[in-house]
């Protein structure tokens, strides 16, 4: 509510939140259900992942892993030095050090060789097999319920109304992207354009994909879907766009958490929560009273 | 603006405190209930069950693994768990070059099979290029030749009530207090008849080094690395868990992996 306000006076309006302001049913239980749900996989499937990823923390690219050849893309690591044990991370051969997160971490004078440090794990210490337990129950979560909100927003319109693009969205987008960047936000029933993005990107771009590549890497789904990997360029492929898709979401996630904040948390939250948003007061300016940026 | 100001300035502030926040929290709150056993766990266990349910259903019986050409070869394959076993019989079979090794084949059969390493390689064989997918992440990709082991298992003849077949093997994995634990494994009757099911004896056109098996071991195209046990001896039919180590179905299973290795 703070930040509603203080965003509005920024923008020069002096219109009381609370008098003017009314509050809309925004978001429908299958929405906020779904949303739940995904950010409480997301969260499983993620710290699951890493430590998936810790036994083996290496990306490659093509059909399998270089051994006898190099492929390698990016690899995390420990080595011995002058200066004692160091973690590093290699990027396209670029090496950075860094020990403490990524290589080499732990408490002070129990530090480990490890890709992904215990704190980002699930389970902290080292096992696979947990991990795996873990991903691949909330793997069925995800899908699921990525199917139950396909059917569902397609049902209630959510999909048509609050996702779909619009040539007006591209019209818009300048200066969405200007308000973004001042942390002006308007609030309304719609999405604006740069959420629009976001959320389409993640629904129908990321998860898929994370779905797909997931699903490339089963050997038993090669032998049902054998070109899936041939599309993808090999199952190792396969696995470095699983794990790109990965850094994606989380960047997605930052921002996300970042402009909840910045928006204004309470009313942000009471939205996922109860469906209920307090919109902006109309403006005095005709202009403004349009789908808002 | 200098409002706004304030109001960013303390935007960064809680977004940053917020990241720490969700960093800070650690992941070691979950530990205590992922260990085998548990309520959790044991819970979380049963998408396994469904995967392989669901796989089964959408792979058939006979759903090839994909193969791939001579070009695709480009490194030898690479070995993995135990690769030079320390075991006393099976270093006196390798000194001998596996001339007094046999395959027994024994439980749920009506005919109880021991295979000499010539009557193996005289039944009909197949040659395969696969990638072997571990579960650590990494794939490699080799030409296997061995015996279908369907082959095998029509010439001891399964009995109905045989669900699983068990594979013991000659290297340690493990000891215990009871003593060594040897390696051990199962897989379910339909991928025991799979047409690229092989024992494999061959590995890219030479015999099976000591590092990838030898004398013998399980070819599972449509499952993971830790389900094609190495250093075979014997192959029993069984009808349950219930003799197989600590009853989860092998060796890395009772460590905590899941049964079903197609994912």
């Amino acid at each position: 509510m703070e930040s509603v306000a203080r965003s509005q006076s920024a923008t020069g309006q002096d219109a009381p939140v609370s008098s003017d302001s009314t509050l809309i049913y925004r978001q429908s239980r299958w929405t906020r259900l779904t949303h739940w749900i995904w950010a409480i996989s997301l969260f499983f499937m993620l710290l699951s992942g890493l430590q998936i990823f810790n036994a083996r923390p290496q990306l490659y690219i093509g059909k399998q892993s270089g051994f006898g050849y190099n492929n390698t893309i990016f690899e995390i690591g420990a080595e011995n030095t002058s200066a004692g044990p160091r973690g590093y991370t290699a990027i396209f051969g670029h090496r950075f050090d860094t020990t403490g997160v990524l290589g080499w971490s732990g408490p002070p004078g129990n530090e480990t060789a490890r890709g992904f440090p215990s704190w980002a794990t699930i389970p902290s210490y080292y096992d696979l097999g947990t991990a795996r337990v873990v991903h691949f129950f909330f793997a069925w979560i995800l899908t699921t319920t990525l199917i139950v909100w396909l059917v569902a927003s397609l049902v209630n319109g959510h999909i048509r109304r609050d996702l779909a693009p619009r040539l007006d969205d591209l019209k818009r987008l300048p200066r969405d992207i200007v308000d973004h960047a001042k942390l002006k936000f308007h609030h309304t029933r719609e999405y604006n354009t740069l959420q629009k993005m976001a959320y389409g990107g993640v629904l129908f771009v990321l998860l898929p994909l994370m779905i797909i590549t997931g699903l490339a890497m089963s050997p038993s789904m090669n032998s049902v879907l054998p070109f899936l990997n041939e599309v993808l360029g090999g199952r190792q492929t396969a696995r470095t766009i699983h794990f790109t898709v990965m850094l994606l979401l989380v960047g997605f996630f930052i921002i996300h958490i970042l402009m909840i904040l910045a928006a204004g948390p309470i009313n942000e939250l009471r939205s996922i929560i109860t469906g209920w948003y307090r919109t902006d007061p109309p403006a005095h300016n005709d202009k403004t009273t349009e789908r808002s940026a | 603006m200098a409002k706004f100001e304030i109001s960013r300035r303390k935007f960064l502030t809680a977004a940053s405190l917020g990241a720490s926040g969700i960093m800070l929290s650690g992941c070691d709150a979950f530990d205590s209930q992922l260990s085998i056993g548990s309520g959790l766990r044991s819970f979380l266990e049963n998408a396994n069950g469904l995967t392989y349910r669901a796989q089964r259903l959408l792979a058939g019986r006979n759903a090839l693994a994909p193969e791939f050409t001579e070009a695709d070869i480009r490194q030898p394959q690479r070995p993995n768990g135990v690769t030079a076993p320390d075991d006393d019989i099976y270093k006196g079979l390798l000194a001998n070059n596996f001339a007094d090794w046999r395959l027994e084949v024994s439980g749920l059969v009506e005919k109880p099979l021991s295979l000499s390493r010539e009557q193996l390689q005289n039944m009909p064989s197949r040659t395969q290029i696969t990638r072997h997918d571990c579960v650590e992440g990494w794939s490699c990709i080799a030409k296997w030749t061995g015996t279908p082991l369907s082959l095998v298992l029509d010439q001891a003849v399964v009995k109905p009530q045989a669900r699983y077949v068990m594979f013991h093997c000659l290297d340690t994995i493990d000891r215990s207090l009871s003593g060594d634990v040897k390696y051990y494994g199962t897989i379910d009757l339909i991928d025991a008849r799979h047409p690229q099911t092989i024992l494999a004896y061959g590995l890219n056109g030479k015999p099976l080094p000591v590092e990838n098996g030898a004398p013998l071991r399980v070819r599972v195209e449509r499952q993971l690395g830790y389900k094609m046990p190495k250093y075979l001896y014997k192959i029993e039919l069984v009808d349950s868990f219930a003799n197989v180590g600590g009853g989860r179905g092998g060796y890395w299973e009772d460590n905590g992996y899941d049964w079903y290795g197609g994912i």
